[in-house]
């Protein structure tokens, strides 16, 4: 057998024994292959399975958030103002969609958009895997659309927030945005009450986003708190139809008003025009969104007298009794002269209100202590945010005593120089007819009575009150405030608007602030109206009949007993102008 | 039970007739095993890679009653028959890979199949059996190792099938054509220095080459190297791919509860990607078996081809076994991250294509080489 092996082979034999050599080695590098298989194998299988664990399960188990419902706004008795209303949004796989083509026109139809512009959408986010078709729709048109059993087209529950008085509490509650989350008034400062806490849970999705199966509940969604506002709905609505009809009347640019509750503070009414409906997004522009009440200040103009007087009275140099000399119906402070329309002679300083004295008021006001002048305003709320909490409210201005001068102070007197909100303003007369307590102001329903601080003396309120009654009598200028069966004590304002450069002399705000009922009073409202343009311009005739429909609606409607026996007071005058304007 | 320990010679009995009966069909036992192991386990595998579809599992087992009777057919050519055929296999081969060529031109698409009308067909997948055979046919009665002249004419043979392959364009195919001729060169008998030149030469080619491919194809080797660099393009196959293997573990998630294959995240699992869920489903046991079956049905491949009696059987019997095995290898390695991805199936396991019926055509006539080995050599 030796031997025969080592002999010489045949070409034939050696042939077959160099393939078989090969086949050996070839068989060899084989089984390495194999093995490299193997190693590959085990490093995946053993030395990197943790990881690749982590990242299997990355891809397919999802923490999904469960949206949370957003709490109600209610009025003080329970109206809905802002309700969360379910609705479906309808939304896209692109990659699954892009499948279908052919299915695009039928999917357009149905949710009527036009279809070039869904394929333009569509092969834009190719390399996305989501993709909003229509937010918002109707569950009934949602459904219809998911009927049509596209591939790829997939219905989201959300939910839409719907205001069902519209225009009405627009500007006071502001809105949400579309993923519901407040963007503006109520719905921004209450935002983290009301939008509760989305839930979560943890599912196993398939590659295309399907959801196969809920594995667990990781937290479960906790729904927004509801809400009670203090506003007084039939108030506000109240407030908004004459507020729409006296600037509709007066061609005015704009205007507002604001009723507060003076035991506590709580804001009834907030409206301004122009207004919007917050329901239909199309319309939310800043300018006209803005919550014009709280945001927008002016200077007040005689509407401001009142808490001059209240410090004069407050100071002890003057009383119900003290009579100034205005005669000659001007006064010259430094170099500039001030003047009255007419020369009242000596009048006491209910005339002073009840006549819109700026003399009177300037001799009155340069008498006093600056610091006590200043310590009364900044008392009223002046120059200081309220406490309502409302997002962008305007702190107004009132310049520091230690920078006043003579002309300044007597020009602050009759309410230049220093600017205000009408919400302030309403503050600081709720303040004068809560007989000196000031309270705090919120837009939440207080049930409980409230203290509040005291800030003026009640004789002083008590004896400006009975003088602010003489504004609205046939010798003063607020006639046109008064309500039948109810006294009133309030104040007229006309201010020039400042300008670039000074004050303009043909546009105007008319302003008219108060409170009702006189002898104990219970509301207290400002009324603004800037830029009256049908030819009235005073406070006393445009702003004024404003207050008397609106204060005089709201106190019948909260049943408050009249305290002005009938007949005792003088009736209104017809508005003179009103059917001339109407006409012109 | 009880006949079977008390009357051993029934065993015997029926043994002896199985193996009668499995030599009168010119098949081999233990090939014929090992390949109906490897298929079952495919099967087994398919009804889960599908999305438990029973459909596909009915197709596959379908096209593999094909291939098993195109392998009983070709078992009972003679092969000097065979031999004769080569040329004239090839000359169809390249003729219908030139009209695929013409109607894709004209179809303005690249086409890679003949619409018979009952049946799509490639004539690619012929070539990847009849360059072989044209190969071992040209080697048959030359001197070996073949000189120069002999390995121009090979080369010529190998790359006009391959060159058109390659334009269709199908480069995988292309290399694996290539590779199933370039295997029978190398079982003839190539010296070391013509291996070095040719893999100078290839290296050569692949330089130059990388200008002549396509962008998707430029990506898919790029990607290779850096499948991070595009995670959710074309490095996602690969990516899933790992993540599928990796997190089956030693004993795997259980049949039919891979999550990356059942929740779809394993791309094409079904068919290119079918060993990531054997991986994630059975894990590393799983594969293992796989693969020790697929050395056992090579093993075997090879040991018949060892046994023929002449050249031509010889190289061409050769060929085939270890190309199963490449495919193997380019597959699994592609799957699990080692090579660059590339269209070749698992052989016998992933579903679809024409690949099935290829393979078990050549073992087909693998077996005839090897029992008709007693005639051969006149």
């Amino acid at each position: 057998m030796r031997d025969r092996r080592k002999a010489p082979r045949t070409a034939r034999e050696q042939q077959l024994r160099s393939f078989r050599l090969r086949a050996f080695v070839i068989l060899g590098m084989l089984g390495l292959a194999a093995l490299g298989l193997v190693w590959r194998a085990v490093e995946l299988q053993l030395v990197d399975h943790g990881f690749l664990v982590r990242q299997g399960d990355a891809r397919f188990s999802r923490v999904v958030e469960i949206p949370a419902h957003r709490g109600t706004i209610t009025d003080r008795h329970g109206e809905p103002l802002a309700v969360s209303t379910p609705v479906d949004s309808v939304f896209a796989n692109p990659k699954e969609l892009a499948l279908a083509t052919d299915q695009l026109p039928r999917l357009a139809r149905a949710l009527k958009r036009d279809r070039q512009e869904l394929t333009r959408r569509l092969t834009s986010s190719l390399d996305r895997e989501f993709l909003y078709l229509a937010r918002h729709i109707q569950p009934g048109e949602a459904q219809h659309v998911k009927s049509l059993g596209v591939p790829g087209v997939y219905l989201l529950r959300e939910y839409r927030r719907y205001y069902p008085a519209g225009e009405v509490t627009g500007h006071m509650l502001g809105f949400t945005s579309i993923d519901d989350e407040g963007q503006e008034g109520l719905e921004l400062a209450f935002d983290h009450w009301l939008a509760g806490e989305d839930g979560a849970k943890r599912v196993i999705q398939d590659r295309y986003g399907r959801v196969v199966q809920d594995v667990e509940s990781i937290r479960p969604s906790r729904p927004g708190g509801d809400l009670a506002l203090s506003i007084d709905l039939r108030i506000q609505y109240l407030a908004y139809r004459e507020l729409k009809g006296a600037i509709l009347r007066q061609r005015a640019r704009s205007g507002s008003v604001v009723v507060l509750d003076v035991t506590t503070g709580e804001v009834l009414a907030m409206v301004n025009q122009p207004a919007y409906n917050p329901n239909d997004r199309d319309q939310i522009k800043a300018r006209v969104y803005r919550n014009r009440a709280a945001t927008d200040i002016f200077e007040p103009g005689s509407s401001v007298k009142p808490f001059v007087v209240a410090a004069a009275l407050a100071s002890g140099r003057y009383d119900e009794h003290s009579v100034i000399d205005t005669s000659p119906g001007f006064y010259k402070v430094g170099i500039k002269i001030i003047e009255d329309k007419h020369d009242l002679g000596v009048i006491d300083l209910a005339t002073v209100l009840a006549r819109s004295s700026n003399v009177g008021m300037s001799m009155m006001a340069l008498k006093l202590d600056p610091e006590q002048l200043w310590r009364t305003l900044s008392g009223f709320g002046f120059g200081q945010v309220t406490t309502s909490g409302y997002p962008g409210e305007s702190a107004g201005l009132l310049t520091h005593y230690s920078h006043w001068r003579p002309i300044g102070i007597a020009t602050l007197s009759y309410g230049y120089g220093l600017s205000v909100t009408p919400l302030q303003l309403a503050h600081a007369y709720a303040t004068i007819g809560a007989l000196g307590f000031g309270r705090p102001i919120t837009f939440l329903r207080v049930d409980e009575p409230v203290e509040g601080q005291r800030t003026l003396d009640e004789r002083v309120c008590r004896t400006l009150i009975g003088m602010l009654e003489s504004v609205v009598t046939p010798a003063g200028t607020g006639l046109r405030a008064a309500i039948p069966g109810y006294r009133v004590a309030g104040k007229t304002g006309t201010a020039w608007k400042s300008t670039a450069g000074g004050y303009s002399t043909d546009r105007y705000m008319a302003v008219f602030g108060g409170v009702a009922p006189a002898s104990n009073p219970r509301l207290a409202a400002v009324v603004v109206i800037d830029e009256p343009g049908a030819g009235l311009y005073y406070g006393g005739d445009v702003a004024a009949p404003v207050f008397s429909a609106v204060v005089g609606g709201a106190l019948r409607l909260l049943a408050i007993a009249p305290d002005a026996p009938v007949g005792s007071q003088p009736l209104p005058p017809r508005p003179p102008a009103r059917q001339t304007v109407a006409l012109r | 039970m009880y006949d079977a320990i008390t009357d051993p010679s029934r065993t015997r009995r029926t043994v002896t007739a199985t193996a009668r009966m499995l030599a009168s069909l010119k098949l081999d036992g233990p090939l014929l095993l090992g390949l109906a192991l490897v298929a079952a386990y495919g099967l087994f595998v398919l009804y889960s890679a599908s999305g438990q579809d029973p459909a596909s599992v009915v197709r596959a087992t379908i096209r593999l009653g094909l291939g098993t009777l195109a392998m009983l057919a070709l078992a009972q050519v003679n092969p000097n028959f065979l031999r004769r055929l080569s040329p004239w296999v090839y000359v169809v081969g390249v003729v219908l890979l030139v009209v695929v060529e013409v109607i894709g031109y004209i179809g303005k698409g690249a086409q890679r199949w003949l619409d018979l009308g009952f049946v799509r067909f490639q004539p690619s997948e012929v070539m990847k059996i009849a360059v072989p055979m044209l190969c071992a046919w040209y080697l048959h009665e030359r001197p070996l190792p073949p000189d120069g002249r002999s390995l121009l004419a090979l080369a010529a043979i190998i790359l006009v099938p391959v060159g058109l392959v390659a334009a269709q364009p199908d480069l995988g195919t292309a290399l694996l054509i290539a590779m199933a001729g370039g295997l029978v060169v190398l079982l003839a008998g190539l010296q070391m220095r013509w291996i070095a030149g040719l893999a100078g030469l290839a290296a050569g080619t692949a330089w130059i080459g990388w200008g002549f491919l396509h962008d998707y194809q430029r990506k898919r080797v790029l990607t290779f190297f850096d499948p991070e660099q595009d995670p959710l393009g074309a490095g996602y196959h690969i990516i899933q791919s790992q993540i599928a293997i990796g997190s089956g573990g030693v004993f795997g998630k259980g049949w039919m509860n891979g999550s990356q294959a059942q929740l779809e995240f394993l791309p094409e699992r079904s068919t290119d990607f079918i060993f990531a869920v054997i991986g994630e489903e059975l894990g590393l046991l799983g594969l293992v078996i796989l693969l020790l079956l697929y050395l056992f049905v090579v093993a075997r491949a090879i040991y018949l081809a060892m046994q023929t009696q002449d050249t031509f059987a010889r190289l061409l019997a050769g060929s085939l076994a270890i190309t199963f095995f490449v495919y193997v290898f380019i597959n699994a390695g592609m799957v699990s991250g080692l090579l660059p991805v590339v269209g070749v199936p698992l052989p016998l396991v992933s579903y679809g294509g024409t690949s099935m019926v290829t393979l078990l055509a050549g073992f087909g006539i693998l077996m005839s080489l090897y029992s008709h080995r007693k005639l051969v050599g006149s």
